[in-house]
């Protein structure tokens, strides 16, 4: 256990040796890394501010009820009973009558209100769902439009469903853009591990004739592939924090014009560390395909 | 110690450089393979330090069957040799104290102690001031007891040594013999092709001639 453990260091202290024996390779490979990471990556932040966007702050949908004008108390008693069945969240019954007073409430409709000759205005049902896949709201709406009395059912999610295919695009999108990016991370990982392979030629050479195993002499460029890629990871996460500070000003200026308040989210401790762990993976996998490559002809 | 029985080794192509070749060295010999260029020397030391495999025949050294060896037992088998190659194999980009230190680290001792069992061999052999200067600002002969150094930092029980007074002028390559004598001494079994008589002559010992890849 000691022995694994002095063996992991040293091959650990060897990648780290290595990483500073040639510090413009080394920063140069990094830099190619996270640029290779940094577009996901910031692409990813960007998609998951577009989908907090997308959901009301409260994380609740809104439908609206509205029933037929010549519906009876009883039929709007028979509504909530079925609403109490169907639909799991809250809702407020809005009589014709305290439609028809807001409606007078704001000032330019109290005129026209009250030139009217009677309430033109339905009962209706506003019900604040807690499911919001659209699938969902949409199955729902289908199925009260259908009971009796009903007179249209709205669900504002026309905008909802246009947002959640375009998420979705542009989520497959950033998944090509990963994938294209990571196999080039393994590729600049894979080149740099080979062409250190063929400077330690001697090394590796002597080493397994006095007795190295295969283990000992991948150890130190996995330790090296991974390292870079985390390191690489690193200043991905850096670049992106650099873009959210770019962008932060004019997205609030843009936010304000549309008289909200916006404020992009940054990514996470979590994430951070996430994109040094996928780095460091990808890392890792560029060395081992390299390396079992590579010494190969040592055989 | 090392016991041949009918070992041949043919390469690729069909050349055959041993042919059936036996012989037996005891635990605690002296034994030197000689013979001309291309005799076969290289390969036999070759093969007893597993580095190449028999075509045929057995080849049974520290009490194991290097031709049957798996693959994955080799590196455990090869730790218990020392080596010495006719090149030396030192590494340049390192000084003298970690090129002994290598066999250590690839068993796995803890640095200290491998610092420590570092020092000793080259104290052994007249080296220890020299610990930190790099291979490359050391002499011939300085190189070739470097490399014995690392060869016998592990305590091997076999000392397997090809041509290692090669390019040695004779006041280094006596003081090559001494060590190997003194390592000897203290029982380690010692193997040395060389194709130089001299040595053969003043010492005595035991000797495998070979020509053409058969033993004489």
């Amino acid at each position: 256990m000691n022995a694994w453990l002095a063996q992991h260091r040293a091959a650990l202290g060897a990648a780290l040796r290595r990483l500073w024996a040639t510090p413009l390779n080394t920063l140069l490979s990094l830099l190619v890394i996270a640029i290779a990471l940094t577009l996901p990556a910031f692409g990813y932040v960007l998609l998951d501010n577009l989908r907090d966007m997308g959901g009301d702050p409260s994380g609740t949908q809104q439908m609206s009820l509205f029933l037929e004008v010549d519906a009876s108390r009883k039929d709007v008693a028979e509504i909530e009973s079925r609403l109490r069945q169907a639909a799991s969240g809250k809702w407020r019954f809005v009589s014709k009558e305290e439609a028809l007073k807001r409606l007078k409430s704001s000032e330019d409709m109290a005129e026209i209100v009250d030139s009217l000759p009677r309430n033109p205005l339905p009962d209706a049902f506003v019900v604040e769902l807690t499911r919001t896949e659209p699938e969902a709201l949409e199955v729902l709406r289908k199925e009260i439009s259908g009971w009796p009395k009903v007179a249209h059912v709205q669900l504002d999610s026309a905008w909802i469903k246009r947002l959640d295919a375009f998420l979705k695009l542009a989520r497959l999108a950033l998944w090509m853009l990963a994938g294209i990016f990571g196999a080039g991370l393994v590729a600049v990982t894979f080149n740099t591990i080979r062409l250190q392979v063929m400077a330690q030629a001697a090394e590796i050479e002597l080493a397994r004739i006095i007795g190295a195993t295969d283990a000992f002499i991948r150890r130190p460029f996995y330790y090296f592939g991974a390292l870079q890629g985390g390191l690489g990871g690193l200043v991905a996460a850096g670049l992106v924090f650099g873009g959210m500070a770019l962008l932060a000003a004019p997205v609030a200026d843009l936010a304000a014009l549309y008289g909200t308040q916006y404020a992009l989210r940054a990514p996470g401790m979590g994430e951070v560390i996430a994109l040094a762990g996928i780095g460091a993976l990808l890392g890792w996998l560029g060395a081992q395909l390299s390396v079992s490559l590579s010494l190969r002809k040592f055989d | 110690m090392i016991v041949a029985s009918q070992l041949s080794k043919r390469y690729t192509g069909g050349y055959e450089a041993l042919k059936d070749v036996s012989f037996e060295i005891s635990a605690g010999a002296m034994v030197f393979i000689t013979g001309h260029s291309g005799a076969g020397k290289t390969t036999l030391i070759k093969l007893m330090a597993s580095i190449e495999r028999p075509s045929s025949g057995s080849l049974v050294v520290n009490g194991q069957n290097l031709s049957a060896l798996r693959r994955r037992a080799l590196p455990y088998v090869r730790r218990h040799l020392g080596l010495i190659f006719q090149d030396q194999k030192l590494l340049f980009d390192r000084s003298a104290l970690d090129n002994v230190m290598l066999p250590l680290q690839i068993a796995g001792l803890p640095r200290r102690e491998a610092v420590r069992r570092a020092q000793a061999a080259l104290d052994k052999v007249g080296l220890l001031a020299r610990e930190k200067a790099m291979p490359i600002a050391l002499s011939g002969g300085e190189q070739q007891r470097l490399a014995i150094a690392r060869a016998v930092v592990n305590r091997p029980a076999v000392l397997i040594a090809d041509e290692p007074t090669g390019n040695l002028d004779e006041a280094s390559a006596a003081e090559i013999m001494n060590l190997f004598a003194d390592f000897n001494r203290v029982g380690v079994t010692v193997v040395i092709a060389t194709h130089d008589r001299h040595w053969v002559e003043t010492s005595q010992p035991q000797v495998l001639q070979l020509d053409h890849g058969s033993l004489l």
